[in-house]
C-alpha cells in the first residue's frame, strides 16, 4: 500500500526550543492514524506543518508520491488536505450550504453579473449533508446548531471538497456520546471509501476504537508507530509519559498551614465546568493539572470574575462571594497571572514600571488631586524588580516587549506584587521561557508561599507541578475529578485521572489513589450521570 | 437578526424565546410603535389625501439618507465604518455643480462625473485601509475633513446655484412617484442582490464574522473590503445629486453630519456595529422610521430644540438593542469543553 502521506526526519525549532524532532510519520489511504502524546509533546506542530502553516526546518514530505512543501493553509486545501479542528471555521451568520460553499459558489451568468445557482447550492448541501447523517436544511443558520452539528458540517465541507487526507484534531470534546458514535460510523465509511484519516484525541479508548494504527509523540519526536492491536490503555499511557528532571526545580522551603485562603464551593456552568470543588491554604501550592480543554483556564477565569458562573460561591478569606469581578476579585487580594502574555498580561508598549505600577496604581495616587506619586511608584517598582531579579535596562524608560519572555513574564508577577496579593492564580507562567528563566519563576512561587500566600498553579507540564507543588487537583471535562498529596505524586497515576473521566467505562479501576478531599464523592455521584 | 431574515424551521436545537425574538427584530417594533404614537397623537394623518401626500413624502426625504445608509450597510457589515460619506456628497457635487455652471455640462454627463468622483473617492478611502493599513474610522475621519476643504477651495466657499434643467430633472417622476424614490429602490434592489445571491456578496458577511477564518477560507479579504468602501462612495455621491436636484443650490455646509444619520439608519434596520450582521431591507426600514420620527415632530410642532434630541434618544436605542444583540451573540458563540445533555 502506497501511502498517502509520509514525513521524512521532519524538523521543527521554536526559539530554539525543538517543538519537533525528526519525525518520520506515515498515513496510507483506507487507513486511520490515531495521534496521540501529552500537550506539548509536538503533535500540534506536526499538524501545522502538514496544514502549511509553518514551514520545517529541515525534513520533507510527500504527498501521494510527490514532494509535499506547502507554504500556505491554501496550499493544504488545494492538495485536498482538510483539517477539522477543535475550533471550528465556521461563518455562525451564514447558513449551513453558504459555509459548505463560501470559497467557490457555482455561478449562473455571465461576467459581472454572475449570481450564486442558489438551486445547486442546495442540492448539493442536502447530499453531502446526508453522508454525514445530517437532516437540516441548508439554509439552516449556523448559529443555531449545537456543537455537534457544527461539526458535522466541517466535515461535510471537507467531504465536498472531496480531500484524500483528513486530519481530526480533537474532534469529540464537545460531542455527546451519541454524536461521538456517529462520527465514528462516518470515520470508517470515509475509511472504507480508501480516505486516508488522521485522528489526534486526548481520548484514549476513542483511539483505540477507532484506529487502524497509532502513533504516540513525547518531546516532539515520534515515539512509536505501530498497529493498535499491539496497544492497550495502559501501554499508551507508559509510552507518552517523560523522565522526570529533579534539579530543574528549587526545594520549597516552607510547608502549607491549615488556614483556607480560597475555597470554591460547586462552582457550575452549564456547558464549562460542573461542579468544581477546590481549596487552596496559607502557603500553599495547588497544582491544576489537566489536558487540553479540560477547563482549567475556564475555572480561573471565573474565579478571578472574567466569566460568570451560574452556581456555587467563592470564598475567599473567609467571606462568601456569589458574583466576582476582576475589580472586587484585586479587592479582595487575588491576583491573575494570565496565560497569555503578549495579549492579556503586558501592554507591550508601555515602559515596565508602568505596566508594573498598572494594578497598585491607585494606592500610589494623592487622595485628594488623585496625582501620582512618581518617585515613591518608581521607588517601589524599582525595589520589587530588584527581588525579582529582573534583567532590564531603565524600567521607566524600556518598553515591555523589549525584554526576553522570562523577564516578561517576572514584570506580570509584578505588577501584582505591588498590591501584596494574598492568593495568586497563575495559568501557565512558564509557558515558551527556557529553562533558566523558568527555575527562576519557580523560586518566586516558592518565595511567594514562604511568605504566606497560596497559589494556585496551573500547567499543562505535569513535571513542574510534581517539582513545584503541595497538591495537585487533576481536572477533566470541567470537572474536579482526582487530588493527590505531594506523597502520592506519580506521573502516570496523575495521568490516568486526567484521563479518567474521557474514558468512561475503565473509569473505576483506573484510579488507583483514594483522594483526601470531597472530590472522591462528588465524581462517583457524576459517574452515575455519565454512564445513563 | 433583522427585520426579514429568512424564516427557519423551528429544530431541535432552536434556542430561540419571545424576548429574543423581539430582540431580533427590534426595527419593526419600533417601527410599528413609532406609527402608532404617530396616529394617536396627531388622528388628522389618516385622512384622505394627507395620508398618501405624507407618505410619498417620508419615503421621498428618506431616500436621500437610504441611499447613503444602504452603502453604509456595505461597510458595517464587515465592521469597518465610514465617516467619510457626508463630504463626499458635498464635494462630488461641488464638482457637478461647477462643471454644469461653467462649462454648461448636462445633467447626465454631470451625473456620471459626481458618480466618479464619489466612486474615487470611496476608492481613496479603500486604497488608505488595504494598502496603508490605517484604521477605518482614522481614513475617513481624514478624508471627511479633507473632502469638505477640497470642496471648498474649489468653490471659494461661495454657493452653487444650478441650472434650471437641475431642478426639472429633480421633479421627475414616473406614475406619480418622484424621481428620489424611484433611485432608492433601484439602489436597495440591486445591492439586495448583490449581498444576498453573488459570490462576493456573502463574501462580505462572511468577513464581517470572523477576518482569521474567512482569510482561511481563501477568501481575498482585501478585494472584499475595498469593494465596500467603493460602494459606499458611490451611494454617497448618488445621494447628493438627487439631493441637489431637489434643493437646486449647494452650499458649503450641504450633507453636513449625514453620516450619522446613515450610520443610524443601518443600525436602527438591525445591521450590526460588530460586522456580519444585517440586510439592505432593514436598513431601509430604519431610513423610513428616521424620517418618520423627523416627520412626526414637524407635523405636531415639536420645539425645534428638542427634535435632534428626540432623535438621539431613538438612535441611542437602535444602538443599545445592537450591542444587546451583540452580547446574545457572544454568548452563542461560547466554545463548549462538554457536551450539554438535556
Amino acid at each position: 500500500m502506497t501511502p498517502v502521506l509520509r514525513t521524512h526526519k521532519l524538523s521543527k525549532a521554536f526559539y530554539g526550543i525543538a517543538a519537533v524532532k525528526e519525525v518520520d510519520f506515515t498515513v496510507g489511504a483506507g487507513e486511520v492514524v490515531g495521534l496521540i502524546g501529552q500537550n506539548g509533546a509536538g503533535k500540534s506542530t506536526l499538524m501545522n506543518l502538514i496544514g502549511g502553516v509553518v514551514q520545517p526546518d529541515s525534513g520533507k514530505m510527500a504527498y501521494q508520491g510527490q514532494p509535499y512543501a506547502p507554504r500556505s493553509p491554501a496550499d493544504a486545501t488545494r492538495s485536498r488536505i482538510a483539517f477539522i479542528h477543535q475550533e471550528l471555521n465556521l461563518f455562525t451568520n451564514l447558513s449551513i450550504a453558504e459555509n459548505i460553499f463560501i470559497e467557490g459558489f457555482p455561478t449562473i451568468g455571465r461576467g459581472p453579473f454572475r449570481l450564486i445557482d442558489r438551486a445547486a447550492v442546495r442540492r448539493h448541501t442536502r447530499e453531502v449533508l446526508e453522508t454525514v447523517g445530517l437532516d437540516l436544511s441548508p439554509d439552516m443558520p449556523v448559529d443555531r446548531l449545537s456543537p455537534g452539528e457544527r461539526q458535522l458540517v466541517e466535515i461535510a465541507k471537507a467531504l465536498y471538497l472531496d480531500a484524500s487526507l483528513i486530519i481530526f484534531d480533537e474532534p469529540t470534546t464537545s460531542l455527546t456520546t451519541r454524536e461521538t458514535e456517529k462520527l465514528f460510523e462516518i470515520m470508517r465509511r470515509l475509511r472504507d471509501q480508501g480516505k486516508a484519516l488522521v485522528y489526534i484525541s486526548h481520548i484514549l479508548t476513542d483511539v483505540l476504537a477507532i484506529s487502524d494504527q497509532i502513533a504516540v509523540m513525547r518531546d516532539g519526536q515520534l515515539v512509536t508507530q505501530a498497529p493498535t492491536s499491539t496497544f492497550d490503555v495502559n501501554r499508551m499511557i507508559s509510552l507518552m509519559v517523560g523522565r522526570s528532571i529533579e534539579s530543574l526545580y528549587p526545594k520549597r522551603t516552607t510547608a502549607p498551614s491549615a488556614t483556607p485562603l480560597l475555597e470554591l464551593r460547586g462552582i457550575s456552568a452549564k456547558g464549562i465546568v460542573e461542579n468544581i470543588h477546590l481549596e487552596v491554604h496559607q502557603g500553599e501550592v495547588v497544582g491544576l493539572f489537566g489536558l487540553m480543554g479540560s477547563g482549567r483556564t475556564e475555572l480561573a477565569r471565573m474565579l478571578f470574575g472574567l466569566d460568570a458562573f451560574e452556581r456555587g460561591e467563592i470564598v475567599i478569606n473567609g467571606q462568601v462571594l456569589h458574583r466576582t469581578s476582576p475589580r472586587s476579585s484585586i479587592r479582595h487580594r487575588i491576583a491573575f497571572v494570565t496565560e497569555n502574555r503578549r495579549e492579556e498580561g503586558l501592554l507591550m508598549n508601555i515602559n515596565i514600571a508602568d505596566n508594573i505600577a498598572l494594578v497598585a496604581l491607585p494606592t500610589f495616587a494623592s487622595p485628594l488631586t488623585q496625582i501620582i506619586h512618581q518617585a515613591d511608584l518608581l521607588a517601589a517598582a524599582h525595589h520589587l524588580a530588584g527581588q525579582l531579579q529582573l534583567k532590564s535596562g531603565n524600567i521607566a524608560a524600556q518598553a515591555a516587549k523589549a525584554l526576553s519572555g522570562g523577564n516578561q513574564q517576572k514584570v506580570v508577577i509584578l505588577k501584582w506584587l505591588l498590591s501584596q496579593p494574598s492568593v495568586f492564580i497563575m495559568d501557565e507562567p512558564t509557558r515558551g521561557i527556557d529553562v533558566g528563566a523558568k527555575y527562576e519563576i519557580y523560586s518566586i512561587i516558592d518565595q511567594l508561599a514562604a511568605s504566606g500566600s497560596g497559589i494556585l498553579f496551573i500547567s499543562s507540564e505535569l513535571e513542574e507541578l510534581m517539582g513545584m507543588c503541595d497538591r495537585i487537583v487533576v481536572m477533566s471535562r470541567g470537572e474536579v475529578v482526582a487530588s493527590f498529596p505531594r506523597a502520592q505524586f506519580d506521573a502516570e497515576s496523575i495521568l490516568r485521572a486526567a484521563f479518567r473521566e474521557m474514558n468512561g467505562q475503565n473509569s473505576q479501576n483506573s484510579h488507583p489513589h483514594p483522594t483526601h478531599t470531597p472530590v472522591g464523592h462528588f465524581s462517583a455521584a457524576l459517574k452515575g450521570e455519565h454512564e445513563s | 437578526m433583522s427585520v426579514l431574515r429568512q424564516s427557519t424551521k423551528p429544530t431541535t436545537t432552536g434556542r430561540t424565546n419571545f424576548a429574543q425574538v423581539l430582540l431580533n427584530n427590534s426595527t419593526i417594533v419600533l417601527f410599528v410603535a413609532v406609527f402608532v404614537i404617530f396616529g394617536l397623537s396627531s388622528p388628522r394623518i389618516f385622512e384622505g389625501n394627507t395620508l398618501i401626500e405624507s407618505v410619498l413624502n417620508i419615503a421621498k426625504q428618506a431616500s436621500f439618507t437610504g441611499i447613503i445608509a444602504v452603502g453604509m450597510t456595505f461597510v458595517l457589515l464587515t465592521a469597518g465604518i465610514d465617516l467619510s460619506v457626508g463630504s463626499n456628497m458635498y464635494l462630488s457635487s461641488v464638482v457637478a455643480g461647477l462643471l454644469m455652471r461653467y462649462q454648461g455640462f448636462d445633467v447626465i454627463p454631470a451625473l456620471i462625473v459626481a458618480l466618479l468622483v464619489g466612486t474615487l473617492f470611496g476608492a481613496f478611502n479603500a486604497f488608505c485601509i488595504v494598502k496603508l493599513r490605517i484604521v477605518p474610522f482614522m481614513v475617513t475621519l481624514g478624508t471627511l475633513v479633507v473632502g469638505r476643504g477640497i470642496g471648498t477651495a474649489l468653490t471659494e466657499s461661495k454657493q452653487i446655484d444650478f441650472p434650471r434643467q437641475m431642478l426639472d430633472f429633480g421633479l421627475i417622476s414616473i406614475l406619480g412617484i418622484p424621481m428620489p424614490i424611484i433611485a432608492f429602490g433601484l439602489v436597495t434592489v440591486v445591492t439586495f442582490v448583490i449581498l444576498t445571491r453573488t459570490p462576493i456578496g456573502r463574501q462580505v458577511y462572511a468577513l464581517g464574522n470572523d477576518v482569521e477564518v474567512a482569510k482561511k477560507a481563501g477568501i481575498d479579504a482585501d478585494r472584499v473590503t475595498a469593494l465596500v468602501y467603493i460602494v459606499s462612495g458611490f451611494c454617497a455621491a448618488l445621494a447628493g445629486f438627487i439631493l441637489i436636484a431637489q434643493i437646486g443650490r449647494l452650499d458649503r455646509s450641504f450633507a453636513e453630519g449625514k453620516e450619522f444619520d446613515a450610520i443610524a439608519a443601518a443600525v436602527l434596520g438591525g445591521t450590526s456595529l460588530f460586522g456580519g450582521v444585517g440586510n439592505v431591507l432593514g436598513t431601509v426600514v430604519g431610513a423610513l422610521l428616521i424620517q418618520m420620527v423627523q416627520y412626526m415632530l414637524q407635523f405636531n410642532n415639536v420645539n425645534l430644540y428638542i427634535q435632534p434630541m428626540v432623535r438621539a434618544a431613538i438612535i441611542f436605542m437602535a444602538v443599545f438593542f445592537d450591542s444587546l444583540r451583540e452580547s446574545n451573540l457572544t454568548r452563542l458563540k461560547r466554545r463548549f469543553i462538554r457536551p450539554i445533555e438535556n
